[in-house]
């Protein structure tokens, strides 16, 4: 093995693999075989964490970063001049064995720029999964980024040896990836999403009759949009997302504030911010509609299509909605429970537990680790909550922003809260 | 009050547990032999004598009650050394015997319920942490070898999560703090303590390493670095979700 040329090639290759956040190894379920190398759970395991402060699960990079294309918003786009690499199937098959045992990583995400056509590309990153997965016994979690435009074929063979399957959108809107990656459409990206959906389904009907169905991507299929490169809507994003979870069964969407690398005038100045407190709120939005049961005109109405910076949506939403409050945590359904601002999952399934012994107070609530510095207003039970009279409060929002800290302290707050 | 001494062990704990009802001794602590302070000149402890028929009546009864999930709940809370350990676990059997019908341990308003929730948090956030963090280097002999420190005494909670990974190769995980570690030999796990002069040499290994593991150290370590975007850098999430007391493991971090 030539260490120093493969140094270069990984520094090189994990470079431009960076940007693309859609590598969580969470879904995967595929248990070790005897005598095998790896196992993965279903949660996943973040092994570091970069100072950025995202985790570091699997081994991320491209296999070349050379690209006929010319994407506004990439690096590996064709007129920017960069050092180009490309690995070997074998030095990526060798780099991720190692990195696993050693307990470095959970798995590989393998994308690439098209270096050549479509299936040429998609060819290259299937084999690297085929041989862990066949010469290797590698039951470590294998994420490969579909190349836009490869055949159904390419397509099925990469869902029998990964778990995960992804094509970027990119950039939420039809007009804005017109604009900054003329060559690429959406509806080239949607087809293969279409027919991995399509196997799933498949593979799950099958599977009911023959018990011995090759698996086909067990974690499914997720996507990425980068926001903050074009003007879209915050209202936008979410109906996108929600458009692909409930139409291409989607596990996850992510969302990839744009970081400013390239000058170029279609683009956010190359001085201007990383939109991370953006970013923050969408991933908060899109799990207030996957797991607590809201529906995206819910978060955010036509008339205001912006996720509010100070308060996150779950608190927003019920700012405006003060009239379903308070929740009588003794005898509130689940779904309201939900709904309190600073009650999490784990709280309320302790807190429906804990009721089922005693009546329970603001105290209990504290103890269980229930934000009560926001939630206390919400809240009644059986004893008077002298909290309760705060909620129709011309200033109600001043008086809960002044009794909790945001981990994004907004420069602006001051300001903001005059108005 | 009876104070009961017993031997650190969990079968003697939980034969003290069946002594303090079997000879009706409460109000009762237990205090393990290690942290018997013997100035208190005025008691006159009880000895325990490890049990196993003992020890396992109490676990039978508490499995009926609490299901498998509760007793292992009992068994993390041992690991965790907590100060309050004994006392938590007596007050949870003794809840338990009084609502036999109960997950008791749910009992979230019940400040000793509360307080073992939150020890079994902590101790599940670190058995978390040591599957991430643990670091394995390759050495000569193509065993990978671990060096961990836990806050708590976790390593019989991590092995059959490394069991599952890594059955085609030799590892060992060993517990600096705890003199102790486990070892795999493609078929088995088993405990062992080094004696105290091999101790040293498990300390470092730098001259029994692989001759190609300080490459792959190098690569894991560059591909941390341009991994990390520093446009977005944010080192205070970096501490926060990897608390500096575990850098000293961590490839990437040395
Ligand atoms: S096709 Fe992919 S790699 Fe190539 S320029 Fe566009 S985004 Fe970048």
């Amino acid at each position: 093995m030539n260490f120093p040329r493969l140094q270069e090639k990984l520094e090189i290759l994990a470079d431009a693999a960076k940007y693309d956040v859609s590598c969580s190894s969470s879904g995967g379920n595929r248990k070790n075989t005897k005598g095998g190398l790896g196992d993965s759970h279903a949660s996943g395991i973040c092994h570091s964490y970069t100072e950025d402060g995202r985790c570091v699960s699997l081994l991320k990079i491209l296999l070349t970063n050379h690209c006929i294309y010319d994407c506004a918003y990439c690096v590996s786009r064709k007129t920017n001049d960069i050092k180009r690499a490309a690995f070997t199937v074998e030095e990526v098959v060798d780099l991720t064995i190692n990195f696993y045992r050693r307990n470095y990583i959970e798995g590989l995400f393998l994308s690439s720029g098209i270096f050549k056509d479509a299936d040429t590309t998609m060819e290259r990153l299937v084999r690297v999964a085929k041989k862990l997965r066949t010469e290797h016994k590698f039951n470590g979690y294998i994420h490969l980024k579909s190349i836009p435009g490869a055949s159904d074929e390419l397509m099925k063979e990469a869902g029998l040896y990964a778990d995960r399957l992804s094509i970027n959108l990119e950039i939420p809107t039809t007009a804005g990836l017109k604009l900054l990656a003329p060559e690429k459409s959406h509806d080239q990206m949607i087809k293969p999403m279409g027919f991995i959906k399509n196997e799933l389904i498949l593979y799950k009907e099958e599977k009911k009759l023959f018990k011995n169905v090759p698996k086909f991507a067990p974690a499914g299929q997720s996507t990425q949009m980068i926001v903050g490169a074009t003007d879209e809507t915050d209202l936008k994003i979410i109906k996108v997302a929600d458009y692909f979870y409930q139409n291409y069964k989607l596990k996850r969407v992510y969302y990839s504030g744009y970081v400013p690398m390239l000058e170029d005038k279609r683009l956010p100045s190359i001085d201007s911010q990383v939109p991370m407190l953006r970013e923050n709120r969408l991933y908060q939005a899109d799990w207030l509609m996957r797991f607590y049961g809201f529906k995206a005109d819910e978060i955010l109405e036509k008339s205001n299509p912006f996720l509010d910076l100070e308060v996150d949506p779950k608190l927003a939403w019920a700012l405006r909605n003060r009239e379903q409050f308070p929740v009588n945590i003794n005898t509130a359904t689940k779904e309201m429970i939900l709904r309190v601002p600073g009650i999490g999952r784990k709280s309320m399934y302790k807190i429906l537990s804990a009721r089922n012994f005693q009546k329970l107070n603001l105290g209990h609530l504290q103890k269980m680790g229930v934000a009560t510095n926001r939630a206390k207003y919400f809240v009644e039970f059986e004893a008077q909550n002298i909290f309760n009279k705060y909620i129709d409060d011309f200033n109600f929002r001043k008086i809960i922003l002044q009794g909790m800290k945001s981990k994004f302290q907004n420069p602006f707050s001051e300001q903001l809260t005059l108005f | 009050m009876t104070t009961l001494l017993y031997d650190g062990t969990f079968e003697g704990l939980f034969t003290a547990i069946f002594e303090v009802y079997e000879y009706k001794f409460q109000p009762a602590e237990i205090i393990s032999i290690d942290q018997y302070k013997t100035e208190s000149i005025f008691s006159d402890p009880h000895e325990v004598i490890t049990n196993e028929v003992k020890a396992n009546r109490v676990l039978q009864k508490l499995e009926n009650n609490l299901g498998k999930k509760g007793v292992s709940q009992l068994l993390r809370v041992y690991l965790s050394e907590n100060e309050n350990a004994e006392r938590l676990i007596l007050s949870a059997v003794s809840l338990s015997l009084k609502f036999p019908k109960d997950p008791v341990l749910n009992n979230f308003a019940n400040v000793d319920m509360m307080d073992i929730a939150k020890i079994t948090k902590s101790i599940s956030r670190e058995v978390h942490r040591m599957h991430a963090f643990v670091r394995f280097e390759k050495l000569q002999d193509e065993v990978y070898f671990s060096k961990i420190e836990p806050d708590f005494n976790v390593l019989p909670l991590i092995i059959s999560h490394f069991k599952n990974r890594y059955q085609d190769q030799k590892w060992m995980i060993y517990d600096l703090k705890r003199y102790y570690g486990i070892f795999y030999d493609l078929k088995d796990t088993q405990f062992f303590e080094p004696a105290l002069e091999q101790t040293s040499q498990l300390k470092r290994t730098t001259n029994i390493l692989h001759e190609e593991e300080m490459q792959y150290q190098k690569l894991w370590q560059r591909y941390f670095f341009k991994t990390n975007i520093p446009e977005r850098k944010n080192l205070k999430l970096h501490v926060q979700s990897l608390p500096k007391r575990y850098w000293k493991y961590l490839t990437e971090k040395l």
